[in-house]
């Protein structure tokens, strides 16, 4: 479980958080949703320790993270996998590299243990066969899967991403979708995902924060999307003219 | 102001540097790939490079001297100390700077860029370190070995531009080049290599790390990380040449 208690986040003059307080949960897809700017990379970067907050306190299980030693902070952050919004895969290194990197550094495993373990993520992402690609051969999709497959090599117990599914065709965004679902369920883990994809938040949204305006709009889950009053919600989520024509329909 | 706050800076990124290795190995390869880039990669321009000047020198100097009183095998003599001494470890380190230089800020600007150093943090790697340390420890070691060849491959181009050119004999070029011989010439260009490999490499690996912006940025960070280079180059060879001597 990860918690945040009014994080505050300024960049000079542009106050870009203002004070968000909500908890992400254990085995459970938490999103955070908002139009483009509206902060949620911020929101992330804070989140991992990435960018430290003007004001506000985020709790790993109860620990505040900003008061932890280097020390400590160092043995949270083996516990957590992150995907990033360009998949941030090394250009140096092929694929099975990129995967194996966590463990090259971190881990005193075996070579055959690290192979296994490597081979195993790559099967859980469907990318088997791949192993000796770069990243600049491959495609976009197949990128933001091997950074998925390398961002829980280590068996995190938090995993973060940031818009898993931008630019992808909406068939390989649901596989990814369900990819996470699976593994934070298998693993029991708490994910945190920034999205402003319909179909994620309609699918895998277990626990939904909205930010609008660097405040904390609407809180919920993905059956209580449909009935809720909540004005900025309904606008952001039926904001093609297509899906307020299906909300009509759906309405009548 | 701004360059005592980004002197601070380097000193900061330069201080997390020597937290400790998560892993050695890791650290050990990365080390050796760098000085097999930084080495292996640069070898034949300062090689080219260092034949011209001891060229140059050789017969610039076999000009001047024509006429006067002064021995010919003075030409070997001017050649090897004002190789040793000062070209071969400040040109070279200066070409350096700008092709293993801009070399490094590119990558490591472009790792920032890419989000590749944030993955690294997150994973918990100490990316100061593993990205700075291996190049750092790789240029002390192989641009000292570079500056040897250069100035051996320096008297060789001097060697033969007098002699082809007919302006010093054979026999008096190697006399001058044996004559008063001075060892701790030699130990001052190692000082200097030393130095003005570390200078390269942590103030491009500095220019690099924080960069911000897209490839404007990137381009910038990298034409800075050559020129800042180059300008604490000749300012530590002054330094050095103040204290040494
Ligand atoms: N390092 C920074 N310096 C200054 N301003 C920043 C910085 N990072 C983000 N911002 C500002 O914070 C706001 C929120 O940015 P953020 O990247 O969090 O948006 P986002 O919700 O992730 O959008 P998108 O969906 O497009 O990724 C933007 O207005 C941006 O200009
Ligand atoms: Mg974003």
């Amino acid at each position: 479980m990860i918690r945040v208690e009014e994080i505050k986040k300024s960049f000079g003059e542009q106050e870009v958080l203002k004070g968000i307080s909500v908890t992400f949960e254990q085995g459970k897809t938490n999103l955070i949703i908002g139009r483009s700017g509206a902060g949620k990379t911020v929101m992330l970067k804070i989140l991992v320790g990435l960018l430290n907050p003007t004001a506000g306190a985020v709790y790993y299980d109860d620990l505040n993270f900003s008061t932890l030693s280097v020390k400590e902070k160092k043995k949270i952050r083996m516990q957590v996998g992150m995907l990033f919004q360009g998949s941030a895969l090394f250009d140096s290194m092929t694929v099975e590299e990129n995967i194996r990197f966590p463990l090259d550094m971190f881990t005193n495993d075996t070579k055959l243990e690290k192979e296994n373990r490597v081979n195993h993520c790559l099967e859980r992402v469907e990318l088997e066969g791949s192993n000796k690609k770069y990243p600049g051969e491959i495609s976009g999709g197949m990128q933001k899967r091997v950074g998925i497959a390398r961002s829980i090599v280590m068996n995190p117990k938090y995993l973060f991403c940031d818009e898993p599914n931008s630019g992808l065709d909406p068939k390989t965004s649901i596989l990814i979708d369900e990819l996470i679902r699976k593994i934070t369920i298998d693993n029991n883990i708490t994910t945190v995902i920034n999205t402003h994809d319909m179909n994620s938040v309609m699918e895998i949204g277990d626990n939904i924060a909205l930010l609008y305006h660097g405040e904390l709009a609407w809180v919920g889950n993905k059956d209580e999307v449909l009935d809720s009053p909540s004005e900025t919600l309904q606008d952001f989520i039926f904001a093609s003219p297509f899906l307020q024509r299906l909300r009509k329909a759906y309405n009548q | 102001m701004t360059l005592l706050y980004e002197f601070g800076k380097y000193l900061k990124l330069l201080g997390a540097m020597f937290r400790k290795p998560e892993k050695f190995s890791m650290y050990w390869k990365e080390t050796l790939r760098q000085m097999n880039d930084i080495g292996v990669g640069s070898l034949s321009i300062i090689g080219l490079i260092a034949l011209f000047i001891g060229a140059v020198t050789s017969v610039q100097f076999a000009y001047q001297l024509q006429g006067s009183f002064i021995p010919a095998y003075y030409i070997g003599y001017i050649v090897r100390d004002s190789t040793i001494i000062e070209l071969a470890p400040t040109i070279s380190c200066l070409v350096l700077a700008g092709k293993v230089g801009s070399n490094i800020a590119a990558e490591i600007g472009g790792m920032r860029q890419k989000e590749q150093i944030d993955a690294l943090e997150i994973m918990g790697v100490n990316t100061a370190g593993f990205l700075v340390l291996p190049k750092v420890l790789a240029a002390i070691v192989v641009v000292p070995m570079l500056v040897i060849i250069s100035a051996g491959i320096s008297m060789i181009g001097g060697y033969l531009a007098g002699v082809l050119s007919g302006l010093v004999k054979p026999t008096d070029f190697l006399t001058g080049l044996t004559y008063f011989y001075e060892p701790y010439y030699v130990f001052m260009m190692l000082v200097k290599a030393v130095v003005f490999g570390f200078i390269l490499t942590s103030v491009s690996c500095y220019k690099g790390f924080y960069v911000t912006g897209g490839s404007i940025e990137l381009g910038r960070a990298s034409t800075q990380a050559v020129v800042y280079s180059n300008i604490l180059i000749v300012f530590a060879d002054y330094v050095i040449a103040l204290i040494l001597t």
